[in-house]
């Protein structure tokens, strides 16, 4: 809680907020870090895999390999999201499998699913990039900003 | 993935705000020419997490804008990352036509 909401609680609402503090649990970070790591290895690993794997088989180079690698990722993640899985990684893995392509994949497919009911314009449309949306935001006019500076 | 865990921990930001700030801070390392060296070291490493996003969108902008100028930049914006995008929509849909929401 930042300071300046706490100037406007009365004594004894602070002195529930430290005793509230105090017995609540304390996160693991060095242990959320330690499964963030493995996870977000772990699927970065699978990345390198495939991408080697187009590399390989098919004509594409290491820089044009990288577009088929993250469509194959993306699938991959919104067939484990339909089934179910990613949610169960996710809990358990936290930024490690939400920060990698397949999170952003994850978050669209999971606001496509459940905002079905809703129907398909409105719901499923609509609520599609209701997570991804910040992050496809934010992104473009960063790289919008950055891209003006390097112009000129 | 470890300094993202520990903006979510520590610094008890949203996965969306951690995201955001992450997207930026990948145009921005685009746009200082940092990125491109870390995806030489680190492969799919570099190129899986959302970073990337943020470089892919930096630098498509500015490879239009080398081409075509000031319209480039609007233009070329999209132009690297539309795979993951359209993929991301397509499959999207599809799994939401075949399945139902779980409780």
């Amino acid at each position: 809680m930042s300071d300046k909401k706490k100037k406007k609680l009365t004594p004894t609402q602070q002195e529930y907020q430290a005793f509230a503090k105090e017995r609540e649990p304390q996160r693991p970070v060095l242990a959320n870090c330690l499964k963030a790591f493995l996870v977000g290895g772990a699927i970065c690993l699978l990345g390198q895999g495939i991408q080697d794997f187009f590399i390989w088989n098919f004509d594409f180079t290491e820089k044009t390999a990288g577009n088929p690698t993250i469509a194959v990722l993306i699938f991959l993640s919104v067939v484990l999201t339909s089934l179910g899985v990613y949610d169960h990684l996710a809990q358990w893995a936290g930024a490690g499998s939400a920060v990698p392509v397949t999170g952003f994949a994850n978050s669209m497919a999971s606001a496509a699913i459940e905002h079905r009911t809703e129907g398909f314009v409105l719901g499923v449309g609509g609520k599609m990039f209701k997570l991804a949306g910040s992050v496809i935001v934010f992104g473009v006019f960063a790289a919008f900003i950055v891209a003006l500076i390097k112009t000129f | 993935m470890c300094n993202r865990q520990i903006l979510l921990d520590v610094a008890k930001l949203t996965p969306a705000h951690v995201m955001s700030i992450l997207v930026v801070s990948g145009a921005v390392l685009s746009g200082l020419g940092l990125y491109e060296p870390l995806i030489d070291f680190a492969g799919a490493g570099a190129t899986v997490p959302i970073t990337s996003f943020g470089n892919s969108l930096t630098k498509g902008a500015l490879s239009e804008a080398e081409r075509t100028g000031l319209v480039g930049i609007i233009t070329g914006i999209f132009e690297v990352t539309s795979a993951g995008i359209s993929a991301a929509i397509i499959f999207g849909f599809i799994a939401a036509l075949l399945f139902k929401p779980k409780g």
